[in-house]
């Protein structure tokens, strides 16, 4: 048996956006174990709920994390509304999940363009970005934030969306569409992208499993699991909807499945911009949770199921605020899919399953 | 502005942040506001870079982290704190956890404003760190404290003597009017 090494890797690292550490326990190049340590971006933020009441805090949720902020707003909310019984109307619900499904194709291309990165392709990168900025403009124009929007909130969504500028979003989407295609052509068809990725970071049906993954990462190794099949809000509405999976469990895989699901988004915001009824989008609200009232929800974030549990103590301060997020759930895998790896390829493998560390430790 | 003197460099490191600013300050380096035409280039190496940019607060864990970047880093140095976690705390200023802004830990010298910062932003301020770099890299060879390395290295070679510095056009002006 050869000698082990310990490389240490992050938390400030080229390829890491965030910081993370790892202990990356080595045998020559091969990886035989890899011990993460967290708490870098520790806040605090559940404990604040005791300091913000249940309104302030929709804007504490939108900061868990930059990226998926618009996701953690509207599982909040949804919380919050199914807490105190308060229905809220058809157009609101609608407008939720196209901004849901706005920031999954903002995640996924942000996403994208930090793993051609990984694997050295700057071009791509860029590329990638160029066209992310579309779909900011989209956000900007309609709620006047760029990353942040505070756009959903208790009761409904903050800002009447015309239908004009429903349609409008429809046609800068299938003009997006059509430039990304090339892209996606270079990530999933060109020979020297392939060989960086296909057979690498290989995590089995059976593990993923095992360890409860959850999201893209645990659909490309063939497992089924994604919430919007729960049908909660506008998802209800679609005519059909199936996850994109794939069997292969590598590298290669999970960005397939990413790269098709931001195709699935753009059809489902078409097809909700085709149906969205006319009326309100916000409810008034008035009163506060009951006193141990508790309620639960998930939601799909673009990186696996968020779980949400609040409970009331009957006045405007919630009792217990408290958030899974899908990258405590993947960070098993990770380590899994880690094990096995050259050290060259660590940093794909670390990339492919996404990983959101603001939203981990709040 | 009409004339920077010099490309900067930067290292970002992620404080405790959202993530908000830390995708707008890789937005800011991507086609639509490109950053590089000023010659800004994104490095993961402390010791090749010129401006530190911080993006959210600190917190216990990462406070020694930030401290050790921005010792690596070599004189003359700037950071930027972007966004207003760096610049105080931001909404988590109440949270157990964090300690404050950029400035508990180290010294900053631009503070960007914003929740999340826009890249228009970003990059006044790195623009502007830059006129700020050139003044300290003047301050430099005033205090006597660093004359004795400036000569030893004049000397040696490795360094053009401090006159014919002065001599280039523009070298010795504000990078930003």
């Amino acid at each position: 048996m050869s000698k082990r090494t310990v490389i240490p890797f992050g938390p400030q690292h080229p390829v890491l956006p965030e910081p993370v550490h790892l202990d990356l326990v080595l045998e020559d190049e091969r990886v035989v174990n890899a011990i993460p340590r967290i708490g870098y971006v520790h806040r605090g933020l559940e404990k604040l709920v005791e300091k913000r009441d249940y309104t302030q805090f929709v804007y504490v949720t939108e900061r868990i994390c930059g990226i998926c902020s618009f996701g953690h707003s509207l599982g909040y909310s949804q919380c919050i509304e199914q807490l105190m019984g308060i229905e809220i109307t058809d157009r609101a619900e609608y407008l939720r999940v196209i901004f849901h499904e706005l920031s999954r194709i903002h995640s996924h291309l942000l996403w994208l363009g930090l793993l051609a990165d990984g694997f050295g392709f700057e071009a791509l990168f860029m590329h990638a970005w160029r066209l992310r900025e579309q779909v900011l403009d989209i956000f900007e124009e309609c709620t006047g934030g760029r990353v942040i929007f505070s756009a959903c909130d208790v009761g409904g969504f903050r800002q009447e969306v015309s239908n004009e500028t429903l349609k409008g979003i429809v046609i800068v989407l299938e003009r997006l569409r059509e430039e990304y295609r090339t892209i996606a052509k270079t990530l999933l068809d060109d020979s020297s992208v392939k060989s960086r990725m296909v057979g690498v970071g290989y995590l089995s049906h059976e593990q993923a499993k095992e360890y409860s993954m959850v999201g893209p990462f645990a659909r490309a190794s063939g497992l089924e699991v994604d919430e919007r099949l729960l049908g909660v809000g506008a998802y209800g509405e679609l005519s059909s909807f199936e996850p994109i999976l794939s069997d292969q469990g590598d590298c290669y895989a999970r960005c397939d499945v990413r790269v098709k699901e931001v195709l699935q988004s753009i059809d489902i915001i078409n097809e909700l911009v085709a149906k969205i009824p006319e009326g309100d989008v916000m409810v008034p609200v008035k009163g506060s949770p009951e006193k141990d009232a508790e309620t639960m929800m998930t939601l799909e974030q673009p990186r696996g199921q968020a779980f949400y549990y609040a409970k009331g103590n009957g006045s405007k301060f919630l009792a217990r605020m408290r958030i899974r997020t899908p990258t405590s759930q993947n960070i098993a895998g990770m380590v899994a899919a880690l094990s096995g790896a050259e050290l060259a390829d660590v940093p794909m493998v670390i990339l492919t399953i996404d990983p959101c560390i603001s939203c981990t430790e709040r | 502005m009409s004339y920077v003197s010099k490309s900067p460099w930067i290292i970002h490191y992620d404080g405790s942040s959202c993530n908000g600013c830390d995708i707008e300050v890789l937005a800011a380096l991507t086609p639509l506001y490109d950053a590089e035409r000023f010659g800004v280039v994104n490095t993961g190496n402390p010791k090749h870079a010129d401006i530190f940019v911080v993006t959210g607060g600190v917190n216990e864990q990462n406070a020694p982290v930030i401290k050790q970047i921005y010792d690596q880093m070599l004189e003359p140095k700037v950071v930027v704190a972007c966004g207003a976690c760096a610049c105080g705390g931001g909404v988590y200023q109440t949270c157990y956890n964090v300690l404050g802004g950029t400035d508990s830990v180290i010294p900053v010298d631009a503070y960007v404003p914003g929740c999340a910062v826009r890249p228009e932003s970003i990059i006044d301020a790195v623009v502007a760190g830059v006129g700020i770099l050139e003044e300290k890299a003047k301050a430099m060879k005033m205090n006597p404290a660093h004359k004795d390395r400036s000569e030893s290295d004049a000397a040696s070679g490795a360094h053009v003597p401090v006159a014919q510095v002065d001599d280039v056009p523009g070298a010795s002006g504000a990078g930003v009017e």
